[in-house]
């Protein structure tokens, strides 16, 4: 094995321990949805530009299109399939994108899910407008953002404690 | 889009980077946020022998506070920049430019090194820096050196970089008391590369009149401009919005924009003239502001 | 009746797998020794192809297969056409191009590898010997004298000519106070769902039986034609379209790169995956939009429109897979909410070596809605009329449904719009807008030196396109699960919720107890697909007759069962019961139970009227197309300096007929009025004189964030149709269809105080900079 083209690559994703030998070339995204079969993280575009495949990287939101798989060695990643709770129980970003019809296709959600869920617990009392910012790196086709703007605020309210 | 085969290298120290960049010379491509490195690879539109990996280098992610003003380590992210309180208090004209950069999602990984030395011409922070008059530390293993902001961007996509060097640190002097700032751009949408982009800078003096003006461009010309008819217009004169207008009307004289499928020249050269004018104006109410505090 | 569902906002059923990463997206399927297919493609957008070397490729690492036309030539042929039409020169592309390439990004090569990585390496090994000839990259070039050929037998690169008349155009231009003649155009633009197009082949040689899971909208038009091109019975051949990541018109075509992946399976007897990545979708998915019209309207002073004539020049790129669609949706939809006894339109369809045109949400509508609206605003500013006003006084009045327009439409049927009411939307809209108010706060802000404007549009929508969409409901013995098939694919509009809706209102069965799929040509012999804006009108409608049907079906045998005549059996939560008696009567699982095995083992004996199987299949036939209505109203703000517009205020108001769920409706229309807005403001498409395409990526084709989106308000009028019995029209398109119009109507009243005109989009900051320089120097 050439350790420069071929790497075991071990990450913690949603806190499991995943080890895999992947080509260095090959993408994080790539990695999480061929390797490790977490197929919730997108590719929409490969140039950083969509969003759909943002995921958490030690916490802070990143494109797994643009970050190689060798990259992630040693570090926590958080993807939308570790987003609800064990027994299932939606977290509330995900109860209120459906309360609020934020998603149509759903294509683009899991990488507004992973951007919203940082982004709240930065700001758990954002505006509209710092919502809107907060996701402009996110494309979406289907719905216009309102909705998503809506739940997100919706879900930052449920998570202070507030009744929404 | 999938990234050509390449020799994938993450040296552990800044020596061991170096001498790797000393072997390959211009088959290897540094890699630092991977923001613009990482998608002209997924469109093969680059393939480099090598990647020398800067992220597990120790301590170059620093965003210090030092006696000549501060100093920003090759690994310094531009969201730890724009967030840093000393950025935000001392050089606030860096961190409002920043939230112009791409998305918070790109900035977590993308350098201010990165983006200087990738040069785009319509990139945002090169003009800042040439505006804040920064200083630009290069490091290889034939030595250190040491250049203006001024003297580092060459052309679109080319810099003073030699293929065996890094850039090691951006160095920014202090800013004077009583300077206010201002950052604006037009860009198709919001996130997008500016069409053009200005930073300006007006200090007072004591009386009130303009001791200095620095205003900067980008996206006028292959690389970032500083538009010193402006500046030399406005130097030692009392302000008004009238001759901030004027002024700001002389900074066609410095630009040779070219056209593309996003602006013509024409068009450039206004909206160059148009954001002069509105930064200059806004950079004079903060310095004002500034000068009543 | 306890279950209410129709109309009501319920929340969709499929949203908690696509929040928690379950959805499934064909690119998510993984099958065995799955290989991945990279197209090699043409970069000159006309060219002679002399040779191609696929040795090197071959040899590549992970290579399986390598193929160029040669490889294929045996079974490779024109694809079928979906609707043809007497007038159109129709030219079909095949999977691989075979001696000249007619578009830049048609594909020449095909390679097949282990994984995609390895599989665009060796694209990079593929060596083609083109002959550059002279590209035709625009319409302007395609109708110049002595303009190259796209296809040497079409000398004149008129793909189709064809024309339609109502009233005496000449006699009323005769009579009329003013003739005016504008010239209007629009730019191409594309879809650019989120996910690109992808699709799985599996050949299973056991059941001799092709898979194919694609990323489109039709699957069973895509079984159809994948069965006509690989010389494969149809009941061989399945297509399922799985969650898929938006439509918006492309995806419901059929592209080359399905037909290779399929034929790689079969011939390798191994899985392939292809999936498209960004710069592809750029280059081979097909677009839509562009238009020239040169119109001539007369008009009476008194703001009433007389006739019009309207030529249209409208290119398809280098083939025809939809071949008039477009064309003809657009010339029908000129007159829209609008009375015009006389008219003439007339159509010229070109060839371009362009990626070939097909539909985008809106299909063909957004245009002729900006045609005729910015006729309307022309004459209100001609005879400084409100704009308002003047088309209060030409709309074709509620008294005069259903209305005889006097033209065949796309479907081929006469266009009568069955029901509307475009006075009571526009009135709405202009209360909701308190349009007084906002005229008021125009004439503050223009004194103070602000380029405020109010714009607006009104359209009409044919939708619900026939011929049919079908639909099985069948209820599972015992359990009593109602499960529903419909032919129509989801993009995400909700189908599964929608359609669940509908059975279990039919069947007063709580929404839970209801599952539906979609999208999968083994669930039902035929069907269409989703476009048009046509599934709620004919997979809803398809849906409720069956339902309607299987009810029936339970009465009658709960009736034999009970023994008493059926009308003394109610119904109930999905139960059948005596009326007189409730205790007695047997739930939906019982009755599909017994119409399963029968009657008799110990219960009475098989009763003479006994029906097996509690299912029953529907297929709804579109009488007529529907027509839905609406009115967008647009406020802006426009920074004369820099040539950049801001959004103020936007209130729509449509008419769907009845509304099967308010929330998802919402939905539909605020992510039509973002593309609207887009086509506007931020998308451009441009291709140099070669035919390059210079907006290829993300970085430089803008599409809107969240920060470019304004508010919405949003509100509806019913008329329902009486062309169904839900009384629905088409919806998913209104949203788009007069926002691109709406919003230019409002940007040339900011501008009005310069003298700006605007016959055009997109109006990106450059242009609009461009034509107020212009009229200010003029
Ligand atoms: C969607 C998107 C939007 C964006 N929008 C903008 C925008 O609006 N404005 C803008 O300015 N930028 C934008 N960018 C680019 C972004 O700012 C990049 O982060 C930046 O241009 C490069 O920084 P990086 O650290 O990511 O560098 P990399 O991508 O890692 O490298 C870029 C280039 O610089 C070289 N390089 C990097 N670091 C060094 C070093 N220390 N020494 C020597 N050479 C080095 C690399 O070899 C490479 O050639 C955008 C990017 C994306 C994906
Ligand atoms: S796929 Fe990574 S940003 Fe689009
Ligand atoms: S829901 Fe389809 S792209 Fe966002």
């Amino acid at each position: 094995m050439n350790p420069q083209q071929q790497r075991v690559v071990s990450v913690i994703v949603n806190g499991r321990e995943y080890t895999g030998t992947v080509p260095t070339r090959k993408t994080l995204a790539d990695f999480l949805r061929q390797d490790l079969r977490l197929t919730g993280t997108h590719v929409g575009c490969e140039h950083g530009v969509c969003g759909a495949c943002t995921v958490l990287l030690d916490g802070q939101p990143v494109r797994a299109c643009l970050l190689l798989a060798v990259q992630a060695h040693g570090a926590r990643l958080e993807t939308v399939e570790g987003l609800a709770a064990a027994d299932g129980t939606l977290h509330p970003l995900q109860q209120a994108f459906q309360q609020c019809h934020a998603l149509q296709c759903g294509f683009c959600t899991p990488g507004l899910l992973m951007t919203l869920k940082a982004f709240l617990q930065e700001n758990p009392a954002p505006t509209a407008e710092e919502v809107r910012e907060a996701i402009a790196g996110h494309l979406c086709r289907c719905t216009g953002y309102l909705h998503i703007i809506a739940a997100a605020l919706q879900a930052a309210a449920q998570l202070r404690g507030e009744r929404a | 889009m999938k990234p050509p085969r390449f020799d994938y290298y993450d040296p552990h120290s800044l020596d061991e980077a170096l001498a790797l960049l000393a072997r390959y010379g211009p088959e290897a491509k540094v890699l630092a946020g991977g923001q613009s490195l990482m998608p002209l690879l997924n469109m093969r539109l680059v393939a480099p022998a090598a990647l020398v990996d800067l992220n597990r280098l120790p301590d170059l992610a620093y965003v210090r506070v030092t006696p000549a003003g501060l100093a920003l380590g090759a690994l310094a992210r531009q969201r730890q920049v724009e967030r840093a309180e000393a950025v935000v208090q001392g050089w606030p004209l860096l961190a409002a430019a920043l939230r112009y950069v791409g998305y918070p999602q790109i900035r977590t990984r993308g350098t201010v090194g990165g983006s200087l030395a990738h040069a785009d011409p319509a990139a945002e922070l090169p003009a800042v820096m040439l505006a804040l008059e920064a200083r630009l530390v290069l490091s290889s293993q034939r030595g250190r050196r040491t250049l203006p902001a001024a003297a580092f961007f060459l052309a679109p996509l080319t810099t003073a970089l030699a293929p065996d060097e890094l850039l090691c640190e951006v160095q920014l002097p202090p800013l004077p008391p009583r300077t206010g700032h201002s950052f604006q751009e037009v860009s198709r949408v919001w996130g997008a590369f500016a069409l053009v982009g200005a930073a300006a800078l007006v200090t007072l003096d004591d009386a009130g009149r303009c001791q200095q003006a620095r205003l900067a461009l980008t996206g006028v010309g292959p690389v970032p401009q500083r538009a010193s008819a402006v500046e030399a217009a406005l130097a030692g004169e009392p302000l008004d919005a009238e001759r901030l207008r004027q002024a700001a009307a002389l900074v066609e004289q410095d630009l040779n924009p070219e056209s593309d499928v996003h602006a013509s020249a024409a068009y450039r050269r206004h909206l160059a003239r148009v954001l002069a004018q509105r930064t200059l104006q806004a950079a004079w109410r903060r310095a004002q502001e500034a000068q009543k505090a | 009746m306890s279950h209410r569902y129709i109309g009501a906002s319920v929340v969709r059923r499929e949203d908690p797998r696509l929040l928690t990463g379950r959805g499934r997206f064909v690119d998510d399927l993984e099958l065995p020794g799955m290989l991945h297919m990279a197209v090699c493609r043409s970069p000159y957008a006309h060219a002679r192809l002399r040779a191609v070397h696929l040795e090197a490729a071959r040899q590549s690492e992970g290579v399986v297969a390598a193929w160029s036309y040669a490889d294929i030539a045996d079974i490779s042929r024109p694809f079928p056409m979906f609707l043809s039409h007497p007038a159109l020169k129709a030219k079909m592309y095949e999977a691989l191009a075979r001696d000249v390439v007619r578009y830049a990004g048609e594909p020449v090569a095909v390679v097949a590898a282990q994984d995609r990585y390895l599989a665009e390496d060796a694209l990079q090994r593929i060596v083609v010997d083109y002959e550059p000839l002279p590209a035709v990259a625009s319409l302007a070039q395609a109708l110049a004298p002595g303009a190259p050929c796209v296809h040497p037998d079409v000398p004149d690169n008129v793909a189709a000519h064809f024309a339609q008349s109502v009233g005496d155009v000449a006699q009323a231009f005769a009579g009329a106070d003013y003739v005016h003649e504008l010239e209007l155009r629009m730019q191409r633009g594309c879809g650019h769902p989120i996910e690109t197009r992808a699709a799985v082949a599996q050949y299973d040689p056991f059941e001799e039986t092709l898979t194919l899971w694609a990323t489109i909208q039709a699957p069973h038009r895509m079984r159809r034609a994948l069965a006509a091109l690989l010389d494969l019975p149809p009941q061989r051949v399945r297509v399922i379209a799985p969650d898929v990541g938006g439509g918006f018109g492309p995806k419901a075509q059929l592209h080359p790169e399905y037909v290779l992946v399929a034929l790689l399976a079969l011939r390798l007897r191994r899985p392939v995956k292809y999936t498209e990545d960004r710069l592809e979708h750029f280059l081979a998915t097909s677009q839509e939009r562009e238009q020239l019209h040169r119109v001539q309207v007369a008009f009476n002073r008194d703001g009433t429109l007389v006739g019009l004539r309207d030529t249209m020049y409208i290119d398809v790129g280098a083939y025809t897979p939809a071949g008039v669609i477009t064309p003809l949706i657009t010339q029908t939809t000129i007159p829209g909410t609008y009375r015009l006894p006389h008219l003439h339109l007339e159509t010229y369809v070109t060839f371009s070596n362009r990626v070939p045109m097909t539909v985008v949400r809106g299909a063909g509508r957004s245009q002729a809605v900006f045609v005729m609206n910015r006729v309307v605003d022309h004459v209100a500013r001609t005879l400084n009329l409100d704009p308002a006003e003047v088309r209060l006084r030409n709309f074709i009045p509620r008294e005069a449904f259903p209305y005889d327009v006097g033209l065949l439409y796309r479907d081929g049927k006469p266009m009568i719009y069955d029901s509307g009411d475009y006075t009571a939307c526009l009135h709405k809209a202009l209360e909701i807008f308190d349009y007084p108010a906002m005229r008021r706060e125009q004439e503050a802000a223009r004194r103070q030196g602000r380029y405020v404007g109010l714009g607006m549009a009104t359209f009409v929508e044919g939708g619900g396109l026939g011929p049919y969409e079908g639909a099985v409901v069948r209820v599972e013995p015992g359990s009593g699960r109602v499960v529903v098939h419909s032919g129509a694919g989801t993009q995400g509009q909700g189908h599964e919720t929608v359609l669940a809706q509908i059975a279990a209102e039919v069947l007063d069965v709580d929404l839970a107890q209801v599952e539906v799929r979609t999208g999968d040509t083994a669930g039902l012999a035929h069907g269409m697909g989703t476009f048009g804006s046509r599934v709620a009108v004919l997979g809803g409608n398809a849906v409720y007759v069956a339902a309607q049907q299987v009810r029936a079906k339970a009465l009658r045998l709960a009736a034999s069962l009970l023994q008493v005549p059926p009308e003394e059996v109610g119904w109930e939560n999905g139960r059948a019961f005596v009326k007189r008696e409730p205790a007695r009567g047997y739930h939906l699982g019982e009755l599909a139970h017994v119409a399963d095995i029968g009657m008799g083992f110990g219960m009475a004996a098989p009763h003479p009227e006994w029906e097996p199987a509690l299912e029953a299949t529907h297929y709804f036939k579109a009488e007529r197309a529907t027509y839905a209505s609406g009115v967008h109203l647009v406020a802006v703000e426009v920074d004369v300096e820099t040539g950049q517009v801001r959004v103020l205020r936007y209130v729509v108001v449509d008419d769907c007929g009845r509304v099967l769920n308010p929330l998802l409706m919402r939905g539909q229309v605020l992510g039509g009025v973002c593309q609207g807005i887009s086509e506007v403001l931020y998308e451009e498409l441009v291709y140099d004189e070669e035919g390059q395409l210079l907006t290829g990526t993300f970085m430089d084709y803008h599409l809107p964030t969240a920060m470019e989106m304004p508010a919405v308000e949003v509100d509806h009028v019913e008329t329902p149709s009486p062309l169904n019995p839900l009384g629905s029209k088409g919806a998913g398109e209104s949203g788009t269809i007069p926002a691109q119009a709406a919003l230019v109507s409002a940007i040339e009243d900011a501008l009005a105080p310069l003298g700006v005109r605007l016959y055009e989009f997109p109006l990106g900051p450059r242009r609009l900079w461009e034509l107020i320089q212009q009229a200010r120097s003029a």
